[in-house]
C-alpha cells in the first residue's frame, strides 16, 4: 500500500473528520483532483461536488460547497463553508444547499463564478438522483 | 421601625430572588459550557483560515490589482462600526463596555471629520446607541429567534456588511465585541475587518495555486470576513454567558446577605417584643 496522509476536514462550526488517508479526491475550482502522499504542495479553491477520502477504514464521501484545500506531502485539509457526509444527503438538503447558493448569486460581485457554482449545484443534485 | 410582619415578608421574598438568581446562574453555567465548545470547534477553521491568507495577502501584498477588501478603496471616510451584543439583560456590564468601547470610537471618529454608520447585532446594544446616535444608526439584526449560532447567521452579516462595501456605502468596517477570556473577564474588543489586516506572515510561496493567488484570495476575503463574525460572535455568547453566571452569582450572594442582615433584625425585633412584654408582665405584678 502506498503512503499516507493526514486528512482533516473541517467546516466552520466543527471538525468533521480527522483521518490517515491513502488518497484524497477533491472537487478544486480548475478541475478535480486526488492527493496522494508527496503531492506537491497545492492551494486550491473548491467547487461544490463531492469529495472522496479513501482511507484504512474505507471510503467516505462528503457533499462540500465552497472554501478551500490545502495540499502538502503529508496532510490535505479541507476547508469547506458546508460540508455535509453523504449519507446524510436527501432532496430537501440538496433544495436548501442551491436555495442557498442562489441566495449568494444575487449578491455576488462575480457573478460568472457564483453561476458556475450555481451550475455545478444543480449537475449534482441530477447526478445524485433527487 | 419595621412590623415583624413585614420583616417576615421581606425575607421571603428576598429568598425567593435568591433561587430565581442561584437557577439563572446555573442555567448560565450550562449554557457557557456549550458556547465555549462551539467556540473551540470553530477554532481551527478560523486559525486556518487566517494562516493562508495571511500567506496570500502578503505575496500579493498592495498591489494595485490586490482585491479592495485587502486594499481598501483608497479612503477611510465612510465607517461602519457593526456593534455586537446580547439580546438579554441581567448580564452584569457586558453589553456596556461593548457600547463603551464603540461610543468612544464613534465619538473619535466624528471628531476627525469622519462619517459613522452604525450596525447592531443584538438588541441591548440598538437600545444604548439609540439614545445619542440614532441619526447614525443603518440597520439592525435581530437576534432574538437565534438559540444557537450557526455560520449561517455571521453569514448573514456578512452578506449585509459585504454588500453595503460593494455598494460604496462605507469604506471601514470594524467590528465590536466581547472576547472571552474566562468567567469573571471578558475583554471589548475592536478588530477591523475590511479592509482585511494580517499578522504578518510568511508568504508560503512554497504552494501552487489553483486558481492564482489573486483569484483564491479573491474567493476567500469574503468568507475570512463571513468567519470574523462568526468567530465573534462565538466569542460574544460565551462572554454574554460567563458576564451572566458571574452577575447573578454575585446576586445571590448579596441576596444571602440580605437575608443574614433581616433574620438578624427580624430576631432583634421578635426579642425586644418579649422582653417588653415581660416587662409588663413583672412590673404589674410588683404593682399590685
Amino acid at each position: 500500500m502506498a503512503g499516507t496522509l493526514q486528512f482533516d476536514l473541517v467546516s466552520p462550526e466543527r471538525r468533521l473528520a480527522s483521518v490517515v488517508a491513502s488518497e484524497v479526491q477533491i472537487p478544486g475550482a480548475d478541475g478535480d483532483l486526488t492527493a496522494m502522499e508527496g503531492h506537491a504542495p497545492t492551494i486550491t479553491t473548491l467547487r461544490p461536488g463531492v469529495l472522496k477520502v479513501v482511507s484504512a477504514e474505507g471510503a467516505k464521501s462528503f457533499v462540500v460547497t465552497g472554501g478551500f484545500a490545502e495540499i502538502s506531502a503529508t496532510s490535505v485539509s479541507v476547508l469547506a463553508e458546508r460540508a455535509v457526509p453523504i449519507e446524510e444527503l436527501n432532496a430537501t438538503l440538496m433544495d436548501q444547499l442551491i436555495a442557498d447558493a442562489s441566495e449568494a448569486t444575487a449578491v455576488a460581485v462575480d457573478k460568472d463564478a457564483a453561476d458556475k457554482a450555481m451550475a455545478d449545484l444543480v449537475a449534482m443534485r441530477a447526478a445524485a438522483g433527487f | 421601625m419595621p412590623s415583624l410582619k413585614d420583616l417576615k415578608n421581606k425575607i421571603a421574598s428576598v429568598k425567593n430572588t435568591r433561587k430565581i438568581t442561584k437557577a439563572m446562574q446555573m442555567v448560565s453555567a450550562a449554557k457557557l459550557r456549550r458556547a465555549q465548545d462551539a467556540a473551540e470547534a470553530a477554532r481551527p477553521y478560523a486559525e486556518r483560515m487566517n494562516a493562508v491568507m495571511g500567506g496570500l495577502a502578503s505575496s500579493v501584498g498592495t498591489s494595485a490589482s490586490a482585491p479592495r477588501l485587502l486594499a481598501g478603496t483608497g479612503s477611510d471616510q465612510v465607517h461602519l462600526l457593526v456593534v455586537m451584543t446580547s439580546e438579554r439583560g441581567l448580564c452584569g456590564g457586558f453589553n456596556s463596555t461593548i457600547v463603551r468601547l464603540a461610543r468612544a470610537k464613534a465619538n473619535e471618529l466624528v471628531a476627525a471629520g469622519k462619517t459613522v454608520k452604525i450596525l447592531t447585532v443584538g438588541k441591548k446594544g440598538r437600545e444604548q446607541l439609540r439614545r445619542d446616535y440614532a441619526a447614525n444608526m443603518v440597520g439592525h439584526v435581530d437576534m432574538a429567534d437565534v438559540k444557537r449560532v450557526g455560520y449561517v447567521n455571521a453569514l448573514t452579516i456578512a452578506r449585509d456588511v459585504l454588500a453595503r462595501f460593494e455598494a460604496g456605502e462605507c469604506d471601514v468596517v470594524t467590528i465590536f465585541y466581547n472576547r472571552f477570556q474566562s468567567v469573571i473577564a471578558q475583554i471589548p474588543t475592536a478588530q477591523q475587518v475590511i479592509p482585511a489586516k494580517f499578522e504578518a506572515a510568511a508568504p508560503n510561496a512554497l504552494y501552487d495555486y489553483e486558481p492564482s493567488e489573486e483569484a483564491i484570495l479573491a474567493d476567500l476575503l469574503p468568507r475570512g470576513v463571513a468567519t470574523q463574525i462568526f468567530t465573534a460572535l462565538l466569542e460574544n455568547g460565551a462572554s454574554e454567558q460567563g458576564a451572566r453566571m458571574s452577575a447573578m452569582d454575585n446576586a445571590t450572594r448579596n441576596a444571602g446577605d440580605m437575608i443574614t442582615k433581616y433574620t438578624t433584625i427580624y430576631n432583634r425585633s421578635r426579642q425586644a417584643a418579649i422582653t417588653k412584654e415581660l416587662i409588663e408582665i413583672i412590673s404589674g405584678a410588683e404593682a399590685l
